[in-house]
């Protein structure tokens, strides 16, 4: 592989652009291939279908290996609350990139979050430049309609993966009302996860957190695709 | 912090960019239950030192034999590993999958 074609993928990857290598495994030369560069390309379709399922692998019935290349997923929460405080160091162990966002400046202290960027700022002003996109986990935990619904609005219309919102289920038919006057259509609405994370009897923030990521893994990994 | 694909294929940049000749090995194909998925990278460098993985720690010591072999003479290689054979003082994979390991140089 020549440096300037590994150069590229590495590029890629931390710009957060799909980019899929093209091995010869009999040893000819390699390519990369990016969403500018795929039509017309002789592998085209199988390499479509490696770009939406994320998957690298041998194409049938030739000897190029693929190697897919999504971006990593990152984490956006809004609420620099207690639940978050355990929830991003695990989130970052797993793989994610982490970013807290909470207007609130008693809560977004570096003290509580050291070594964690949190943004003192609301949803609006924050989001946009956070480039929120598919490849996005988004937990809204704040409980404060002010702050949670502006922020869910922006991950409908960025289709983040994970959409998780936390609230009972009074609280969250409440926050259907809402966001449905807001402009939410039925569709977007049902793929909140609320009550937020996987039901394993949760109770302290931490074990919250597990619930809450466990529900993020499952959607990445059985979901995106 | 775990190794994620990002800094693995990165750190063989870095090795690459400061004259060292360097290796990539990748997972290209698996059989049965296999410890790392297909695509997972193992990158080598000149020295024998390594980042990333191809198997649970049972063939890397054999990729990077072989790895530094590639880094010398330029030619690609493409591995297979199987079920450990003892007798045949082999590396193999514990797990009772197959593997098969694309190793090319950078540069």
């Amino acid at each position: 592989m020549r440096l300037a074609l590994l150069s590229a993928l590495n590029a890629a990857r931390s710009d957060r652009r799909a980019a899929v290598l093209v091995t010869d495994l009999d040893g000819g030369a390699a390519r990369l291939v990016t969403a500018e560069t795929l039509a017309g390309d002789p592998l085209e379709e199988a390499i479509r279908t490696a770009l939406r399922t994320g998957r690298s692998g041998v194409v049938e019935g030739t000897r190029a290996f693929l190697t897919v290349q999504v971006p990593p997923a990152r984490m956006v929460v809004i609420g620099a609350v207690h639940i978050s405080q355990a929830l991003v160091p695990m989130a970052r162990m797993v793989g994610y990139d982490p970013v807290i966002v909470d207007p609130r400046t008693a809560f977004s202290t570096p003290e509580r979050f050291p070594g964690v960027t949190v943004l003192a700022q609301w949803p609006d002003e924050a989001l946009p430049g956070l480039k929120v996109d598919r490849y996005t986990a988004f937990i809204a935990l704040t409980h404060d309609p002010k702050i949670d619904d502006p922020a869910l609005m922006h991950a409908f219309e960025k289709d983040c993966f994970y959409i998780g919102a936390l609230g009972s289920r009074k609280t969250h038919a409440r926050r259907v009302e809402r966001l449905t006057a807001n402009g939410a259509s039925p569709e977007v609405l049902a793929r909140i996860k609320a009550p937020v994370g996987l039901a394993i009897g949760a109770i302290t923030p931490a074990e919250i957190a597990v619930s809450i990521l466990a529900e993020v893994t499952q959607a990445w990994r059985q979901g995106i695709a | 912090m775990l190794s994620t694909d990002n800094d693995i294929l990165g750190q063989a940049e870095a090795w690459a960019k400061a004259g060292k000749g360097v290796a990539v090995a990748t997972v290209v194909e698996t059989w049965g239950s296999a410890p790392r998925p297909v695509g997972s990278h193992l990158v080598i460098d000149e020295d024998g030192s390594f980042f990333g993985s191809v198997s649970g720690g049972c063939v890397e010591g054999e990729v990077v034999t072989e790895a530094l072999d590639v880094i010398g003479t330029g030619k690609a290689k493409l591995l297979e590993f199987g079920v450990a054979d003892e007798t045949a003082w082999r590396a193999g994979l514990s797990c009772g999958g197959r593997i098969a390991v694309y190793v090319e140089k950078v540069g």
